[in-house]
């Protein structure tokens, strides 16, 4: 008896698992269980799309993707995820490429789509790949069109160019007299000049003139240095070889590094702020100046009562220079139909179209389409400085480099420290040295 | 132990398997039911936990790459002589050390001191057990924005305080490579207090109201109370709850990632934000693994050399 019942049970539990199995069988082409045990796709006909946009970007982009959807089959054509940016984001498009599993269209930032196509995680872009959506190479930025191509490919269709640039409070500025009759901000090039400024403005707020974030933020002193030492004439890669070698110029590292510490010990400069801090203080008139990338319009824009501008950094050594990524996209590796793959560069060629939308959240636009309309001339501060990205400096290509990378987060984070006084320039680059020595010996694990 | 119950229930009709199961619990056709209950778990652990354990082994000897298949060139023991030698790997170790060492002592002890204050309180003692148990069921996500939020330079909590008894207030705490560490070590013992609060909890309910009985009667003050009876009985629990707590500490990652993420400078790199970033930012799943390796090999000593000396300890006692 007992053999029977345990029979029964035993037949019951199997006549289940088989149940359960021939219904994700069935359900295999569209089920969720079919799509999480055989990896098929929910809905073939939907694009999937990763992108890293928070803020002001990430509801701008939204805009953009609910364009996207309403000329291409509503609100099932389009899955739009959005992951938090840097070094964690590239480390999913990377497994999930690896894995089988990669989104049809990605961001990333040019300068870290590199070490991923080096990884085979891209598929380059061929000109006909662009033609099939009307595009063409010549339909961009030069700059940022070449700077994308690598090793004779083109592996990535640039959105944008995000230089550093310098937000300015306008009341505080029109009090430091810096303001011109048309109120924009008077020429401040040249280090005299502008350190002239800083004190005039110091002295309106009475104390910070200048500021930006270095406390937990690595990426804003990284920004702020190398726009600053490519300033300077002569000046070197930080790194070169893919990464294999340092060969940053160590004087003209010291002379801008002391040059910031000089500028906190006048008390222009902020000494340790956060990110948010920073610009904040900038926003309540505290500071005259807030460096970051031009991103942060939005939030600016959102200050109510807040009256400011942006322009270039200015050029306080012998050439301009701003530090600058552009937002790109890239078409993981995956086994793709024809029919697919312009799918896939139908979605960018949307995007792009509406890179309008994309520029009024401050990034210049790479499409000369959106660039060179009469609308987006008009948009102001948006066009005071998009010559910024004619003169665009990008990281040094590196396994280990790029925005948001270990690189930046390495070097970054010793110059952080550096305007808090902490340490010395030298100190600072022997810190760097010193961290940056097992990456430059190890050969790219790509 | 799930097993047990539906066993007997199985076994009773029989009076062939009843006689079996008078010689051993778990013989004959029982324990093939025990293995195929045991079978879910047990393939579960292989697959998430023992086979990624050998596979990091067998990586930390080659050169792994995330992004190729198969394994890589050989490396021999490169990867350990690389994380050996290298300067931010020691340090990673050292503040690893350093988080213990903050944490441990003022979680055991702060953890024994309000579990034995909480057990006095006659009325309303589920609101000091839910005071001190609710942050440990809060997200570390959660607990560091919290903590970010206090720490902010200028305007936080920290810094308003400060502000408010006349002083200055600097960067702040997160800032300085100097108290870094400190502020994600207060966060720490703020949200797991309750985890060892909770233990001491049962382990002192575990002791007869009879022996604080007689020993008031005897005349015991409470702090003989305490030093006499409360401790003592409690050696078990303080042994699990230090044992456990080291491992935890040394195990330090998400309040690191999303506090400082390692800065200011690598002031706060622990050992498993430089395993990550090796084996997944980097895509070098070899040196990660020889770094992963290391830990491990730290971590089990340190089981181990407790173990030996709790025996030496309940040998003497005995």
């Amino acid at each position: 008896m007992s053999a029977h019942s345990s029979f029964t049970r035993r037949s019951l539990l199997g006549a289940g698992l088989a149940g359960v199995a021939t219904a994700a069988l069935a359900g295999c082409a569209s089920s969720p269980i079919g799509a999480g045990l055989v990896g098929s796709k929910l809905n073939p006909e939907q694009l999937i799309f990763w992108n890293l946009f928070g803020g002001g970007d990430g509801s701008r982009m939204q805009t953009m993707e609910a364009g996207y959807r309403k000329t291409h089959g509503g609100a099932g054509s389009l899955q739009a995820t959005v992951f938090a940016w840097g070094n964690p984001y590239y480390s999913k498009v990377t497994l999930a490429t690896v894995g089988n599993q990669p989104p049809d269209v990605a961001i990333s930032h040019l300068t870290r789509a590199k070490p991923l196509f080096e990884g085979d995680i891209l598929e380059p872009i061929t000109e006909a790949d662009l033609a099939s959506v009307g595009l063409s190479s010549t339909d961009f930025n030069q700059k940022s069109w070449e700077a994308q191509k690598t090793g004779g490919k083109n592996i990535a269709i640039p959105l944008d160019t995000h230089p550093l640039v310098m937000f300015f409070n306008a009341d505080v500025c029109k009090k430091a007299g810096l303001l011109g009759s048309d109120g924009k901000l008077v020429d401040l090039d040249g280090l005299e000049n502008f350190e002239k400024a800083l004190a005039a403005v110091s002295k309106v707020t009475g104390g910070t003139a200048i500021a930006y974030g270095n406390v937990s933020e690595t990426a804003t002193p990284w920004r702020v240095f190398t726009t600053l030492y490519h300033q300077i004439k002569g000046s070197t890669p930080f790194i070169s070889n893919n990464g294999s070698k340092l060969t940053v110029n160590e004087d003209d590292f010291i002379e801008v590094c002391t040059r910031i510490q000089s500028w906190v010990k006048k008390g222009w400069l902020n000494k340790g702020l956060d990110y948010a801090g920073a610009m904040s203080t900038m926003f309540a008139g505290k500071a005259g100046f807030f460096l970051q990338g031009e991103w942060e319009i939005t939030t600016a824009q959102a200050v109510k009562g807040l009256k400011f501008g942006m322009v270039p950094v200015p050029t306080l050594f012998d050439v301009p220079a701003a530090q600058a990524d552009s937002h790109t996209f890239v078409l993981p590796r995956k086994n793709r139909t024809p029919e697919q793959r312009k799918q896939a560069m139908g979605f960018i060629k949307s995007m792009l179209d509406q890179s309008y939308t994309w520029a009024e959240g401050g990034h210049v636009p790479a499409y000369l389409k959106t660039l060179d309309s009469a609308k987006y001339k008009a948009l102001e501060p948006q066009s005071d400085y998009v010559k910024s990205a004619e003169y665009a400096v990008y990281d040094d290509p590196a396994w280990y480099g790029g925005s948001g990378s270990t690189f930046e987060n390495t070097v970054g984070a010793q110059l952080g420290l550096v305007q808090q006084l902490a340490i010395t320039p030298q100190g600072a680059l022997s810190a760097i040295k010193d961290q940056l020595k097992v990456y430059l010996n190890t050969p790219s694990p790509l | 132990m799930t097993a047990a119950p539906a066993m007997t229930r199985a076994t009773r009709t029989s009076p062939h398997t009843l006689a079996t199961k008078r010689r051993s619990p778990l013989s004959g056709g029982d324990s093939r039911g025990a293995w195929l209950f045991l079978a879910p778990f047990g393939l579960f652990y292989v697959a998430f936990l023992l086979g990624p354990t050998v596979w990091m082994l067998i990586t930390s000897f080659f050169n792994t790459s995330t992004v190729k298949t198969g394994l890589g060139s050989f490396a021999g023991f490169k990867n350990y002589g690389e994380m050996l030698g290298r300067a931010d790997f020691w340090s990673a170790m050292w503040h690893t050390l350093q988080f213990t060492l903050y944490t441990t002592p003022p979680l055991v002890v702060l953890a024994f001191v309000f579990a034995i204050l909480t057990n006095r309180v006659r009325r309303g003692q589920w609101f000091f057990r839910l005071a001190f148990f609710l942050p440990y069921i809060l997200p570390s996500a959660t607990i560091s924005l919290i903590w970010v939020f206090i720490f902010t330079p200028g305007s936080g909590l920290w810094a308003s305080a400060q502000q408010a008894v006349g002083i200055t207030p600097g960067a702040g705490v997160l800032a300085s490579p100097a108290t870094a560490m400190i502020g994600i070590a207060i966060a720490t013992v703020w949200w797991t207090l309750g985890f060892n609060f909770v233990l001491y909890l049962a382990g002192l309910q575990e002791i007869p109201r009879e022996l604080y009985e007689a020993a008031a009667v005897d005349g015991a003050t409470t702090w003989e109370q305490i030093r006499f009876i409360t401790l003592p009985l409690l050696g078990r629990t303080t042994t699990l709850v230090i044992l456990l707590q080291i491992i935890a500490s040394l195990k330090i990652f998400d309040q690191v990632y999303l506090m400082t993420s390692g800065g200011p400078g690598i002031s706060t790199q622990v050992a498993l934000t430089l395993i990550t970033g090796t084996a997944f930012t980097d895509n070098r799943v070899g040196a990660g693994s020889a770094a992963s390796v290391l830990l491990f090999i730290v971590i089990i000593v340190i089981a181990v050399v407790r173990q030996i000396i709790d025996r030496s300890l309940a040998r003497k006692a005995a």
